[in-house]
């Protein structure tokens, strides 16, 4: 695997994707960290993990499921009380400029 | 029962009407109001909802109904945890007075079985650190010494239950946020295995990492309150049935056979005052009848760098949520995109945006198999070096975390140094298996140490049975300089 | 369809199209995916919502099992490999998303390498198909409620968390008629499983189209594009027709196909661009750590299997062979077509295990019970078996026969009682041959021509018979008479 450390535009493509905004001196300054923090992280990547499988769930759990039964829903009103912004029973929100990706 | 357990105490005393649960109520109120405001180790205290839920128990106990196990108990519970009507913020400006429409489910049982929520207490913002230093809303102090840390994330729950403010807490412990803090503050805290304590209600931070746990003065209390909370849960699909409880009933079992190894991982590069009081704990046992001996498990060592890629990375979805449009802060901006890029600006702080940042770049698009995947693939690694280790041995021994309580500010520039204070607790939370701190002496500036058991998936049991012999053992500590009484 | 389309002229160009199509189906459980919240179209906005499907802190999602259950039955449906699977976590930003991510399946997915017949016996390769949870539903305000002029939107979650499956086609269609053979069909089985109603006008099925052209005979795929916004079959033909022209179109000019997304816009009759990105997004999936491995072992397969009834293509090869080979015909076919998808096959199956001729019982249901079909299903199938029985015994004439049924889809009843209250009687033989020999002497000069070889003049005589007996007269039986006269 390809070491290279994290980069500022790295950071900034990240923070985008996070829909995280950052002012430029917070940029430089995240990037710096992380690529420390990335750099000490990516000692695993020297290790013989092939044939290994990966550990996605610590439990050796299998078809946890629910009966196909109704339960009850919340209230609605005590839903929208804690929204921002509500109109029309639903939650507002400003426009949306982008489509789903 | 005899060995000490003050929560056990106070229910019992409650349950045969000696001591009313307002009158337990009120001692713990004053205890809060006269010390907390130097601690802070609460967010907000509930004292309305404690003395009505204490008249509550005093009813039942007159009409000769059962109050539950732990009635009138006062109990501290971590910001982090959803209490119905109650705000629950994460110690975050984004959750700034959020009012779940739910309880916990660990919340409810508490209830259930009669303790009082007194109020919730302090944390590192969605439990992300080691010392509560980064609350959107203040620091908690350490009562044993107020310009140090309490340790995290649980700081405010274990500097609540070591100034004597309540004999029980909730914390919650994705890579030593229970055990660390109470290593730091001197009081006991548990991680139980993975699946074993249900997690609806949890406010995720790594989901295959978190669990929540007790935070108590003794082993006894401990047990109890693992046993009060434990069971399977039909809301959390990862949450495993059980065998009926009986974790307080080992306790009294001893050590005598029980093979116990000391890892050189977690011995070798810790504080000398540290280390020196693992050795007496390792000796306190032999001395008890166990088989004590020195073991190695170096794939322990890639642990920390694992969970700072597993970790973040799953905290990067968990918190992608809030975004201003449901519930919690918002900044208005003319589109949706901004209002959530700004909200998320002025909402998170920045050890929670380092995280999300790192764990989105973990998961990215290039990098996944090299990180995020690789990570995943050391944890396996680990898990099987420790099922190895428990071939030989039925619990492990080791400091709970290199150093004592350092300085309000001394870490906080640095993040690597923070994530340091983890790496003899993360292995636990990658392998999903349980683990205690328990108090063991000081080092030379009369600061606490803990020193920590770890035991294989469903070893409670034998973590609980070691852990009292280490109690039992322990030298005696010096109280905080701030506490209660 | 009355013609060849674009697609079909396109081929004729050397070009040829190659089309994919991605449906999404919504399962027809009672409460939603992860939780129990009821799974109801057009309810109030944000009434069937709770922590789990609102994404609120803390919440945990717990698997459906009749979700499952109906994933695998579309699976053995659509003849797939059944496989453990794992959920993934789909992580993007969008107002309808409670969690930002969506739970779906990625690449460990329950039903892999199936494939679906169509009714002309071709097949079409079904790559995959998924659960995943659907989002809330935004609603944009001002601008005429299109996205880009809105200037502010609504949200409802009531459909956050209902169940899906994702159906991905392998590109192995070629035109747009096959495209909505495919998707007829698609939908036919979804609701032959019981897992969907298949309602696009209610978007429980939504169906988006990867379309892309090569030159003909060329291996290599062509740069392909999505289009979205298909509301009705009609919509996917048109929509894909003007693709594929489009497309024909850009490349023959020397231009290059742009990779995008399009909407289709029903009204203007073509599809538009909708803001290009430049590069694929990254949704970073990685195993949902919230659920666990959902593995259908052999025994949970078999009980599924065993809930599940057959398919249309299994229906319409009995009809066929009860029909028999011999009596095969273009017009059997779509009768077969037409009572399989309106579901009336079991009257026909019933009919023919009783002794009626099955062919004559398929025309009755294709022609006449169709008519009704909501009556049809509650005919009692021994009566429909009684009144195929009278016409092929002659007891009824077939115009008798269809007035009789008529009756029992208005009311029911038997259909002898209804005969005879109608006062249809057989014909007898010797009262036939009078009433013919009758109209043969009433009208010399036709009688002439007919004897001279004027075949079609059957009918004439016919619909004279017909008119003296009041329709009671058999046609069969006054064609074999004028015959023996005749000879």
């Amino acid at each position: 695997m390809e070491e290279r450390r994290l980069t500022r535009q790295d950071a900034a493509y990240v923070a985008r994707l996070a829909r995280i905004e950052l002012t430029e001196e917070e940029l430089d300054r995240y990037a710096d960290q992380l690529a420390t923090v990335l750099a000490h992280a990516a000692e695993i990547a020297a290790l013989d993990t092939d044939g290994v499988v990966p550990t996605a769930h610590p439990l050796p759990l299998r078809n946890v499921t629910r009966p196909d039964e109704p339960r009850p829903s919340l209230d609605r009103d005590e839903v929208l009380s804690e929204a921002p912004a509500v109109e029309d029973r639903r939650f507002r929100v400003p426009r949306i400029l982008g489509d789903v990706p | 029962m005899t060995r000490g357990a003050p929560a056990l105490e106070i229910a019992r005393k409650v349950r045969d009407g000696s001591v009313s649960a307002a009158e337990v109520v009120e001692e713990s109120l004053a205890a809060i109001d006269a010390v907390d405001p130097e601690v802070h180790a609460f967010l907000i205290v509930l004292h309305d909802d404690a003395r009505s839920a204490a008249a509550d128990i005093d009813r039942a106990v007159a009409a000769g109904e059962d109050p539950g196990p732990l009635a009138g108990v006062p109990v501290a519970v971590k910001d982090n945890l959803c209490t119905r009507g109650v705000p629950t913020t994460c110690s975050s400006r984004i959750l700034e007075g959020w009012r779940p429409p739910y309880d916990a489910t660990v919340v409810e049982r508490l209830r259930a079985a009669g303790a009082i929520v007194m109020g919730k207490t302090n944390l590192d913002e969605f439990a992300m650190g080691s010392s509560t230093e980064n609350s959107a809303f203040g620091p908690t102090r350490n009562p044993h010494d107020l310009t140090r840390v309490p340790g995290g994330s649980s700081g405010g729950s274990a500097a609540a239950v070591a100034a004597g403010l309540v004999p029980l807490a909730l914390g919650s412990d994705t890579g030593g946020s229970i055990r660390q803090p109470a290593a730091l503050c001197g009081v006991v805290g548990m991680k139980p295995t993975y699946g074993t304590v249900s997690r609806y209600g949890l406010i995720a931070f790594a989901s295959s990492l978190d669990q929540v746990g007790p935070l108590t003065t003794t082993v006894t209390d401990s047990a109890a309150l693992f046993d009060a909370i434990g069971g399977q849960d039909l809301r959390d699909s990862t949450c495993l049935e059980r065998p009926a409880p009986r974790s307080v009933s080992v306790l009294s079992d001893g050590v005598e056979g029980l093979r116990v190894g000391v890892l050189a991982e977690l011995v070798d590069d810790v504080d000398p005052a540290v280390a020196g009081r693992v050795r007496e704990a390792a000796e306190a046992l032999a001395a008890a009848g166990a088989v004590v001996e020195e073991c190695s498990v170096p794939e322990l060592r890639h642990g920390l760098p694992a969970y700072y890629l597993l970790a973040p990375a799953e905290a990067s979805s968990n918190l992608a949520r809030y975004d201003g449009v449901r519930y919690g802060l918002r900044v208005e901006a003319d589109t949706v995109e901004a209002m959530n890029a700004a909200t998320r600006a002025a909402g998170f702080g920045a050890e929670v945006k380092r995280r999300i940042m790192l764990g989105t770049y973990a998961l990215s698009a290039g990098y996944y198999d090299a990180y995020y995947g690789q990570a995943q693939k050391v944890r396996t690694l680990i898990v099987e070096a420790l099922e190895s280790a428990y071939r030989r041995f039925d619990a492990l021994l080791g400091a709970t975390t290199p150093t004592t309580a350092f300085a309000i500010g001394a870490k906080i520039d640095d993040p690597w140094a923070m994530y340091l204070s983890d790496v003899c607790t993360v292995p636990s939370n990658l392998a999903g298996h349980p683990a205690i701190s328990v108090p063991f002496g000081a080092d030379d500036d009369g600061l606490p140490v803990g020193v920590q058991v770890l035991a294989p998936a469903l070893g409670e049991p034998v973590l609980f049975r070691v852990a009292a012999v280490l109690e039992d053992a322990a030298p005696v500590a010096a109280p905080p300089k701030v506490h209660a009484r | 369809m009355t013609g060849p389309g674009p697609g079909e002229a396109a081929l004729s160009a050397g070009w040829e199209p190659v089309i994919g199509l991605e449906v999404h189906c919504e399962l027809r459980t009672r409460t939603k995916l992860f939780c129990g919240c009821r799974n109801a179209f057009g309810d109030e906005p944000n009434t069937n919502v709770c922590p789990v499907c609102l994404g609120l802190p803390g919440s945990l999602p717990v698997l459906n099992a009749v979700a499952v259950e109906f994933a695998m039955r579309i699976g053995m449906a659509l003849h797939c490999e059944i496989r453990p699977s794992l959920f993934h976590r789909k992580n993007y930003f969008y107002p309808d998303m409670p969690k930002d991510y969506q739970v779906s399946q990625y690449d460990a997915p329950i039903n892999v390498n199936g494939w679906l017949e169509l009714p002309d016996g071709s097949r079409v390769g079904v790559e995959r198909a998924h659960m995943e949870e659907d989002t809330g539903k935004t609603s944009h305000i001002g601008g005429g409620g299109r996205i880009h002029d809105a200037e502010h939107a609504l949200v409802d979650y009531n459909r956050a968390g209902v169940p899906l499956v994702e159906i991905v086609s392998a590109p192995d269609i070629r035109s747009s008629s096959q495209a909505r053979l495919y998707a007829s069909e698609l939908r036919a089985i979804l609701v032959a499983t019981g897992a969907s109603d298949g309602r696009m006008e209610e978007g429980s099925m939504r169906v988006d189209a990867n379309v892309s052209v090569r030159p003909a005979g060329k291996v290599e795929l062509g740069t392909r594009c999505e289009i979205k916004n298909l509301n009705s079959l009609r919509s996917l033909g048109r929509a894909i027709e003007f693709e594929i022209e489009r497309q024909v179109t850009l490349l023959e000019s020397g231009a290059t196909v742009v990779q995008q997304t399009r909407h289709w816009n029903e009204d203007a009759g073509e599809t538009v661009a909708l803001r290009s990105k430049e590069e694929a997004f990254d949704y970073r999936y990685f195993p949902e750590p919230d659920l666990v491995p959902v593995v259908p072992d052999a025994g949970w397969q078999a009980e599924v299997a065993v809930a599940l009834g057959p398919m249309p293509a299994d229906r319409r090869a009995t009809l066929a062979a009860l029909v028999g080979p011999a009596h095969a015909s273009e017009a059997r076919t779509d009768q077969i077509a037409t009572v399989v998808e309106l579901g009336l096959d079991g009257l026909v199956t019933a009919a023919a295990a009783g002794g009626a001729d099955a062919g004559l019982a398929l025309a009755r249901a294709a022609n006449e019970a169709a008519a009704d079909v909501d009556a049809a299903l509650r005919l009692d199938t021994a009566a429909f078996t009684t009144l195929v029985r009278m016409e092929q015994e002659a007891t009824l004439s077939a115009t008798q026969a269809k007035a009789v049924l008529a009756a029992m889809l208005e009311s029911g009843g038997d259909p002898a009682e209804i005969a005879r209250a109608k006062g249809f009687e057989a014909l007898e033989e010797s009262s036939l041959a009078t009433v013919v020999a009758e109209v043969v002497a009433a009208h010399p000069d036709e009688w002439q021509r007919y004897v001279e070889g004027e075949d079609k003049l059957v009918g004439f005589f016919t619909g004279k018979v017909m008119r003296a007996t009041e329709n009671r007269a058999n046609g069969k039986a006054v064609a074999a008479e004028l015959n023996r006269l005749r000879a």
